[in-house]
């Protein structure tokens, strides 16, 4: 059967850390750094539990266009 | 079976980035400003349309007054509210062009109600995209026409009050009635399927100037989280528990 596994690069730099992609992902993949970037945002990034599908919904919701989504298909 | 992040992070695997159409240039709105996901949404069209160099937007006074440098097209900007006076000179000098406007509810349903009742009403072949966050952005959170009745703002300290203020203006509704619309829709950007919805309109827009269906106009139910003092989650949650009731998502003419 094939299984896809995903992940995602933001662009931390340029997130604003608004937390909208956090909401929008179905398996808990992101959650807002401790650390800020340079503009003192609280940047997004893969340290939630769960792990990526590559759906694309963090992407599709991020109103600066900071996430590329990653799917690949892992055959068993 | 685990497999190493390095082997999914590679080009050949990429399904979702940022279209080359938007410049890449740092956006000027607050964290999570429903202008970002429609400049985008626009921006895709365009791309996937194939139609860049033939797209023509005029920016309105407002917080989008700097759409031109997140789109990479061509552009010229409006005095406020008169975004649809100017697309009607474009277009009709440059017929083949793609000739939108992008507005919010104060520039187009406040100081600019008269331009775009009267571009719509020739029918002109024009897309309009007119962000609606029920506020003005850009100044500070005053009320605009569209502020929802009790909606705290800078200038409605203790809500809009009807008797003081009217009703929120329903000018999509309006817009449809006149016979020079084509296509009349309200879309939102706050989840994936809603922006998947609001992208196939604007995409059905554009594909109308094609075949000059007359005007088409594209209203998105937006967030000004600033304005609203509110995170941006929390702003989508309000949007959908109070705007939707009184500005209801779907197609509201389609010739
Ligand atoms: C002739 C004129 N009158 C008033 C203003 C002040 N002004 C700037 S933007 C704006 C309204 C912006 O609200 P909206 O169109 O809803 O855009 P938003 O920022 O909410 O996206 C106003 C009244 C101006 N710039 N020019
Ligand atoms: S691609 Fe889907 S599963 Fe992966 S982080 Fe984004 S929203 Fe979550
Ligand atoms: S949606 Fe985009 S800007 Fe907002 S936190 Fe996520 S990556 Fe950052
Ligand atoms: S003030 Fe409101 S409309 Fe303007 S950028 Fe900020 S959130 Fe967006
Ligand atoms: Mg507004």
């Amino acid at each position: 059967m094939a299984k896809f596994k995903g992940a995602v690069v933001v662009d931390t730099e340029k997130c604003k850390g608004c937390n909208l992609c956090v909401v929008a992902c179905p398996t808990g993949v992101l959650s807002l750094a401790r650390e800020v970037n340079g503009k003192g945002y609280h940047y997004s990034e893969m340290t939630g539990p769960g792990e990526c599908i590559g759906c694309a919904n963090c992407g599709m919701v991020c109103p600066d266009a900071v996430i590329t989504v990653y799917r690949k298909n892992v055959q068993n | 079976m685990s497999v190493e992040l390095k082997e999914i992070i590679k080009e050949e695997n990429i399904v979702y980035r940022k279209t080359p159409a938007l410049t890449g240039n740092v956006m000027h709105y607050c964290p999570g400003c429903s202008h970002g996901v429609v400049h985008k949404l626009i921006a895709e069209v365009v791309e996937e349309m194939g139609v860049r160099d033939k797209t023509i937007g005029v920016s309105p006074v407002g917080c989008s007054v700097l759409a031109y440098n997140y789109i990479d097209i061509d552009w010229t900007e409006a005095a406020h509210g008169r975004a649809p006076a100017v697309a009607t000179g474009i277009s009709r000098l440059h017929p083949g062009k793609f000739v939108f406007t992008y507005q919010g509810d104060g520039d187009l349903a406040s100081i600019g109600t008269a331009e775009v009742m009267h571009a719509c009403n020739r029918g002109e072949n024009i897309v309009i995209i007119f962000v609606n966050n029920a506020i003005y952005g850009m100044t500070g959170g005053q009320m605009a026409p569209t502020t929802l009745v009790g909606q705290v703002t800078s200038t409605t300290p203790r809500g809009r009050d009807v008797k003081l203020n009217g009703f929120p203006m329903k000018i999509t509704e309006l817009l449809a009635r006149l016979d020079g619309t084509g296509f009349v829709t309200r879309q939102a950007v706050h989840t994936p399927p809603a922006i998947r919805k609001a992208k196939n309109a604007i995409r059905k827009a554009f594909e109308n100037t094609k075949k000059d269906k007359g005007t088409s106009f594209i209203e998105i139910v937006g967030t000004c989280s600033s304005g609203w003092k509110m995170t941006p989650v929390e702003a989508n949650r309000w949007m959908v528990e109070k705007m939707f009731p009184e500005y209801p998502l779907g197609d509201i003419k389609d010739i």
